[in-house]
């Protein structure tokens, strides 16, 4: 079947190398186009009454880091789940170099999402729900890491992490909804309304172009990394010695 | 099935009541740490008050999880739970009936000193009656998903530490309204039933899906 001829590192690793400098490309791209519309395209204040001024425009980094922390958590889930049910190791290698990407994504939400919080609420840290979702996002890309460098065994690491990032995700949307309403005698009026209805059209386009931006650089560095998983793992293989033979 | 699940929880049980010592420690694990707060908080009646409720279901998430390493390792070293594994019975039933067993040991005596712990943090009558309550639905859960936690750390070194980074993110939603409902009890005890039916709905999908995830957890640990 030409779905699964990828599945195979030994087909996957040239194809990564030969798609990774497109990713670099097309991130450093819309990156730049994004940074060049959010400095010089978008109004300098945010707001009616009492507008916020020039530093909102952190939101052009903090907005698609934190979307990306949440895409890429789906997207490990999704290659777990994968691997457990079609046995395919590069589904849990994808996996494994998903999860370093995610997890600093979350980092740079939480860091910026707090220089943010800093000049518009007055203080670093506030224990607002989408700010402690994100940290309890943190905590479970953590997690995941820690319990994969703890076992030696690749494929007990294999499943062990996917059974993880699963049960996680079963768990999210709990955790989030009781961080969200943690007074469930009032929860009817604790709906946070998304405010992506009214927003700006150039501040909508610089943030969609910085996601894009994003997504691509999560592209570049996940194939890299899995790469090296694959060369780690492969060492042995007759291809690998082939590749390694070819490249003298 | 259930001769299984009653032979299992008995055995384990018994084992425990031979070493008194382990069921011991983490009682006053969770008393110790619940006695150290007003001393590094301060004695204020109506500090404590305030932070009661929530030192006391930290503290209780703590001593469940800290004997939780215990919850398979001594049968995955001496080849116990091969057997188990290998027995035709469901596994789900082996894994429900060693949780049981855990959350008698730990949960329950937890569940049982509460009010005495509750007298030091000055809580009303309503408040302690209602922790009791929300310790009562809760424990069990905090037992049931740490399973999972505890069966995928199986034999890895810092086992420990590692299992509370896996597990006590996923402990957040029954703090919430575990200590939630204590707080709210001072309002009247009718406020409290959304927390309890909140408890109650964890309790329940937790005590379907994570012996069923726990189960595949040891699998994969074991084979």
């Amino acid at each position: 079947m030409k779905l699964f001829r990828f599945s195979s590192p030994a087909t996957f690793y040239p194809l990564a190398g030969r798609l990774i400098p497109w990713f670099w490309g097309l991130a450093l791209l819309l990156i730049a186009l994004g940074l060049y519309w959010s400095f010089f395209e978008t109004p300098d204040q945010l707001g009616g009454t009492n507008p916020q001024k020039a530093y909102y425009r952190i939101i052009f980094i903090h907005v698609p880091a934190a979307w990306m922390s949440m895409w890429l958590y789906l997207v490990l889930v999704f290659w777990s789940a994968v691997g457990l049910i079609f046995n395919t190791r590069l589904s849990f290698m994808m996996a494994h170099a998903t999860a370093p990407t995610g997890a600093i994504f979350t980092l740079i939400a939480l860091l910026t999402g707090s220089f943010w919080g800093r000049p518009s609420w007055g203080t670093w840290w506030d224990w607002d729900p989408r700010l402690t979702s994100e940290l309890v996002l943190f905590f479970l890309y953590v997690g995941y890491g820690a319990l994969h460098a703890a076992i030696d065994e690749p494929r007990r690491g294999d499943r062990a992490c996917a059974l993880l990032a699963i049960v996680g995700l079963v768990m999210v949307p709990i955790i989030f909804w009781s961080i969200n309403c943690p007074d469930p005698n009032q929860c009817a009026a604790l709906h946070q309304r998304s405010s992506l209805d009214r927003i700006e059209e150039n501040i909508l386009f610089a943030m969609l172009t910085m996601t894009l931006g994003f997504w691509m650089y999560s592209f570049a560095t996940i194939f890299m990394r899995v790469r090296s998983l694959i060369l780690l793992r492969e060492a042995e293989s007759t291809w690998v010695r082939e590749m390694l033979e070819r490249m003298k | 099935m259930w001769p299984v699940f009653l032979c299992i929880l008995g055995r384990d049980i018994r084992l425990a009541l031979r070493r008194r010592t382990d069921v011991l420690t983490t009682l006053f694990f969770f008393l110790i740490v619940v006695s150290l707060f007003p001393l590094g908080v301060g004695t204020e009646q109506q500090t404590l008050r305030l932070l009661g409720p929530g030192v006391v279901w930290v503290a209780a998430l703590l001593a469940s999880m800290l004997a939780l390493e215990r919850l398979f390792a001594a049968d995955y070293a001496d080849g116990t739970l091969e057997q188990m594994l290998l027995t035709p019975q469901p596994l789900f039933l082996v894994v429900l009936a060693k949780v049981a067993a855990h959350w008698v040991l730990t949960g329950l005596p937890l569940v049982l000193i509460a009010p005495l712990v509750g007298l030091q943090y000055h809580l009303s009558e309503t408040a302690q009656f209602v922790m009791v309550l929300s310790l009562l639905l809760g424990t069990p859960v905090l037992s049931l998903i740490g399973a999972i936690g505890a069966a995928l750390t199986l034999g890895l070194r810092g086992g420990g530490i590692l299992l509370s980074l896996l597990i006590l993110p996923l402990y957040i939603p029954v703090l919430v309204y575990g200590a939630g409902a204590v707080s709210v009890s001072d309002l009247g005890f009718s406020h409290t039933q959304p927390y309890f039916s909140l408890l109650g709905a964890f309790f329940l999908l937790a005590l379907f899906l994570s012996p069923l995830a726990a189960a595949a957890a040891l699998r994969i640990s074991t084979e």
